[in-house]
């Protein structure tokens, strides 16, 4: 309906294989990423505090669980655990060498956080499925366990939880209780499309196919000479590091402060949810996830008052919460009974759709 | 060295020196077993009939619990409560299988598991709006559960046995026994297990796969419902419990998915290497070792055995 693919010709290879070969998709996307960035000047403060940035937070989660279980097909329950060990790992080398620049301590503590990813990750080669995924529930509780007791890791504090010092990039406090939202968005939005360009890069690449690969059928891609050792120890390590990474951000650039409490078993369930509900091996779907189950429940709880009492009811905000329960969990059985593909599946069928409108022959 | 004897020298010793608390611990181990393996059994019962794996089996303990203490608040008699509870259970699983596992039939597991989350969701939202959020007493009294302690002189000190305790290990077994006759000795039984061997073999000889879901689930919600009585009465009956639910998965891991013997077995496992760990290993390392060792053990499990103690072996074909 807005545009048309036609005369665009692919001459070689290289533009056949593009991500993006649409010059209306690549303009459109050029304009989302100008658009995000210049939210940071528009929007109000609890707009980009209570909205973006952990909606930005939860879909680089989402990302980095996406690729295990949407690409590899490993489920896993231990995302929050991993989030957990980006988050502690970030804490310690930023009180460690404060003199470093904090942007390089949250992308190296991705890096532990995909050790001990990697590490939970060798039962992979034996179990499958539901198996896998109860055996990385062990990795949930056993760090969070470790959270709690080890206070080396909260660098003996006495309250035991993780609070965000004060960290400059060029002068400007983006971490601490100075740092205004407008500058932690900026820098959570720059880190995750950093990041998601990479995920991009490597799911569409030979990695990709190879997680692809083992996903399809583990036993013919080994056939293939595909080593589904290292294969799956891959993805669990890059999916990992994505969760370490979001783990951090989610600690010292939103909440600004948290305790063990955050990496609990719900805030993998809930990264789970995202993807799911996203899209198996999408990227896009991950933000479309992430959007769909982190805005939902704050939209339900200023429309649900809002549409309530005209009929002059009015409820309080325990009943409002747990209606929000109910109809988040209706709206998850929902959305799987219309379309278990995720809502990337919806959109691409929404897009191939409007393509040929009017005339759908 | 230090270290080496204390993890493999010392919580021996200690076991030899004061054998009436290792038969404590075994017992707490036993009866916590039974209980796990009893949240356990609704999953086997579920996934082995229609390969869903009911993550939603542990807020249906709650749900079920809830709905009994919450229908005797409201002033209904016990027994009364208790046979209404068990219709409540009947509904859901009817709702369930019309409007939840009937549109998803024939989707990946990973959906239908998915699916069971939003019923997750739902239900505690709905529990909780109903009945709200609050802990509330099991009705000990009311249903006859025995109360108090007897103590045994055992092998040079006292060892106590909570009647509750005693009640809840036996009402289990009679609940696993008639399970067995039920599978084993009856028409719809017979039903159960030629779903569970092959669905389309089980549709092609003319059994009602959507009759069967309902059973099952209506089978895994009595279930629920005894284990949450048994749970409510030990620790009191709040959405918390839920967690406690989590606590089946290993057992289910490792007895095998579809193993009802399996689950039982898994559930003592767990149940005493839980408690002798936590006891005996916990102080070394500062406690609290029970909220993962259950998962490490059938982990340890897993490394040697990929389908559980007794689950169907799997065998890959390209």
């Amino acid at each position: 309906m807005l545009y048309r693919e036609a005369g665009q010709f692919k001459t070689n290879y290289v533009a056949d294989s593009a991500i993006f070969p649409l010059r209306q998709d690549r303009i459109g996307l050029g304009l989302i990423i100008i658009a995000a960035y210049a939210l940071a000047f528009m929007g109000s403060d609890f707009l980009l505090q209570a909205v973006l940035i952990p909606f930005l937070v939860f879909s680089l989660a989402s990302i980095g669980l996406n690729i295990l279980t949407g690409y590899t097909g490993l489920l896993s329950l231990g995302t929050g655990a991993f989030m957990g060990v980006g988050a502690y790992a970030c804490y310690k080398l930023m009180t460690a060498f404060p003199e470093v620049n904090v942007i390089v301590w949250i992308f190296v503590s991705g890096f532990f956080s995909a050790a001990i990813g990697a590490l939970f990750g060798l039962p992979s080669l034996r179990i499958k499925g539901f198996y896998l995924a109860v055996a990385t529930l062990a990795a949930q509780f056993f760090l969070q366990w470790c959270f709690i007791r080890i206070p080396w890791l909260v660098n003996y504090n006495v309250s035991g939880a993780l609070d965000a010092p004060l960290r400059t990039l060029f002068g400007t406090p983006i971490m601490g209780p100075n740092a205004t939202p407008q500058t932690r968005y900026l820098v959570v939005l720059t880190i995750v499309i950093l990041l998601t360009w990479l995920a991009s890069n490597l799911v569409h690449g030979r990695i990709g196919r190879m997680w692809i690969a083992i996903r399809d059928m583990d036993l013919a891609a080994e056939l293939m000479g595909i080593r589904p050792l290292q294969t799956k120890l891959l993805a669990f390590a890059v999916s990992s590091y994505y969760c370490g990474v979001a783990g951090a951000l989610l600690v010292f650039l939103w909440y600004g402060g948290a305790e063990y409490d955050v990496f609990n078993i719900n805030q993998s369930f809930f990264i789970l949810f995202m993807v799911i509900i996203g899209g198996l091996g999408s990227l896009i779907g991950s933000f479309f996830g992430a959007a769909l189950i982190f805005i939902l429940p704050i939209v339900l709880g200023i429309v649900l008052p809002a549409m309530l009492s005209p009929f002059g009811i009015s409820v309080g905000a325990d009943v409002i919460e747990h209606l929000r329960f109910m109809i988040v969990g209706a709206l998850i059985i929902f959305f799987l009974i219309v379309e278990p593909h995720g809502l990337a599946r919806l959109w691409q069928i929404g897009k191939q759709k409007l393509l040929v409108w009017p005339f759908p022959y | 060295m230090d270290i080496l004897y204390k993890v493999f020298i010392e919580p021996f010793v200690f076991m030899g020196e004061a054998p009436d608390l290792l038969i404590q611990t075994l017992w707490e181990g036993l009866v916590s077993g039974v209980l796990y393996a009893l949240i356990a059994l609704g999953f086997v019962l579920i996934f082995k009939a229609s390969g869903v794996f009911n993550f939603a089996q542990g807020i249906m303990v709650v749900f079920a619990a809830l709905t009994l203490v919450g229908l005797y608040e409201k002033g209904v008699p016990a027994f009364l409560a208790l046979i209404l509870a068990v219709l409540v259970m009947l509904v859901l699983a009817v709702v369930v299988e019309r409007v939840v596992l009937r549109p998803l039939v024939n989707q990946p597991d990973i959906i239908l598991f998915m699916a069971t989350f939003g019923l997750t969701y739902f239900l505690i939202g709905f529990g909780e709006l109903i009945f709200g959020g609050n802990p509330k007493e099991m009705i000990t009294d009311a249903l006859f559960l025995p109360q108090g302690t007897t103590e045994l002189d055992m092998l040079g000190g006292m060892v106590r046995f909570q009647h509750l305790d005693i009640a809840a290990a036996i009402i289990a077994s009679i609940m696993i026994g008639l399970l067995a006759v039920f599978f084993s000795k009856t028409r719809i039984g017979r039903a159960l297990r030629a779903v569970a061997d092959s669905h389309k073999a089980a549709l092609s000889v003319g059994i009602s796969l959507n009759q069967i879901w309902v059973i099952v689930w209506f089978a895994a919600g009595i279930v629920a419902l005894v284990a949450g009585i048994m749970w409510g009465a030990r620790s009191g009956v709040s959405f918390s419990l839920q967690i406690i639910a989590l606590k089946a998965l290993p057992v289910l891991i490792l007895g095998g998915f579809t193993s009802i013997p399996g689950a039982i077995i898994g559930g003592l496992i767990i149940g005493v290497g839980e408690k002798i760990g936590e006891f005996y290993w916990g102080p070394l390392v500062g406690g609290g070792i029970e909220t993962w060792l259950a998962y490490v053990i059938a982990l340890l499990f897993l490394l040697y055995r990929p389908q559980g103690l007794f689950g169907e072996k799997i065998i890959e074909r390209i």
